[in-house]
């Protein structure tokens, strides 16, 4: 038993560098890092629609939907220090099943919602008039 | 967890827990699960906005509505908050109680300023007859916009509730725990918000 005040001491010291889930300890560098790159990242799309820069609106929402994804990834790293180690992973798995479960739900809504119009059998004025 | 039994002299049985319980770990992974739910509830009202966000029913569009340059105030808003929340926590981790009230007021203003611009932006909506009854695209757009409202509007509750907390009995190690959980949800609503404004805003004006 003589070993264990050390035993706990250590895990005090270890414990109180290690609150994992996002709660991990930033540094003002960090914090600092994440907020540059998010102003350039939230400026160049607001840029690209506001100045009408691209002539294809097409690639201007791809690239607008890319930094977008780029910034949440700067927000999760910088901001809510999410990393692989951070409650033994746990953090990372949930947030990888919830991704999963969003595209899931954002493409799946969108391509069996754009299915039901495009083949919507196509209606007319009369049609319409002699609707119930 | 496993116990051993020591016998006394007294013959009382002693128990030794070997492994210490860890309830600030667990807290954190558990708010880190609550805000994937909610993670959920957002991805569902943004794919409710990408199937009805083009049917104006001959009312307006986005471009003939959305002031950008109000977005990116707004935007700029958000981001400001997120980044003095950092200060505060950083301030937290060095135990000045005073400059981790200073960096969290400074984020409440930051939020209220959204919060005000977002009101003022709505109300300007609804004065125009472009209402949530109006078509379905200003139908998911006030539900979603409004329920990210909503989550800024209870994290300014929280965040005066702490700060009074803070105020009256210091950064005890509950007080710490409850600034990290309002941490990760202002972070979060940060995150819900950019793919509100690149989403919602940047991608109805571009039509």
């Amino acid at each position: 038993m003589s070993a264990h005040p050390t035993h706990e001491s250590a895990h005090d010291t270890h414990h109180a560098h290690s609150h994992g889930a996002g709660a991990g300890h930033g540094s003002f560098k960090g914090y600092m890092t994440g907020f540059v790159l998010s102003i350039i990242l939230t400026a160049i799309p607001f840029w690209l629609v506001m100045g009408e820069v691209l002539d294809s609106k097409l690639f201007t929402a791809v690239l607008v939907m890319g930094l977008a994804v780029v910034q949440i990834v700067v927000h999760m790293v910088y901001f809510l220090h999410m990393n692989t180690r951070s409650e033994g992973g746990w953090t990372l798995m949930a947030l990888i099943f919830t991704l999963i479960i969003v595209g899931i739900a954002i493409a799946g809504s969108l391509w069996v919602m754009h299915h039901l119009n495009t083949n919507m059998m196509p209606m007319t004025h009369e049609m319409m008039k002699n609707m119930p | 967890m496993s116990a051993t039994q020591v016998q006394n002299t007294d013959e009382k049985p002693v128990f030794y827990l070997k492994e210490e319980h860890h309830p600030e770990n667990s807290t954190m992974l558990g708010f880190w699960l609550y805000l994937m739910s909610d993670c959920l509830i957002f991805a569902v009202l943004f794919a409710t906005h990408g199937v009805l966000g083009r049917n104006y029913a001959a009312g307006p569009s986005p471009a003939d509505l959305f002031d950008l340059n109000l977005v990116a105030i707004n935007t700029a808003m958000l981001l400001l908050s997120s980044i003095t929340y950092g200060f505060a926590m950083l301030q937290m981790e060095r135990n000045a109680k005073m400059e981790t009230l200073v960096w969290l007021g400074i984020t409440g203003v930051f939020g209220a300023a959204f919060l005000g611009l977002e009101l003022y932006e709505f109300y300007h909506l609804i004065l125009e007859g472009a209402g949530p009854t109006r078509s379905a695209f200003l139908s998911s757009f006030f539900t979603l916009v409004g329920t990210h409202g909503l989550h800024v509007t209870f994290g300014m509750i929280w965040l005066i509730t702490l700060m009074v907390q803070v105020r009256r009995y210091g950064l005890n190690p509950e007080n710490r725990r409850r600034l990290m959980c309002l941490s990760m949800f202002w972070h979060f609503l940060d995150v819900i918000w950019i793919g509100v404004f690149s989403f919602v805003y940047l991608l109805g004006v571009l039509g």
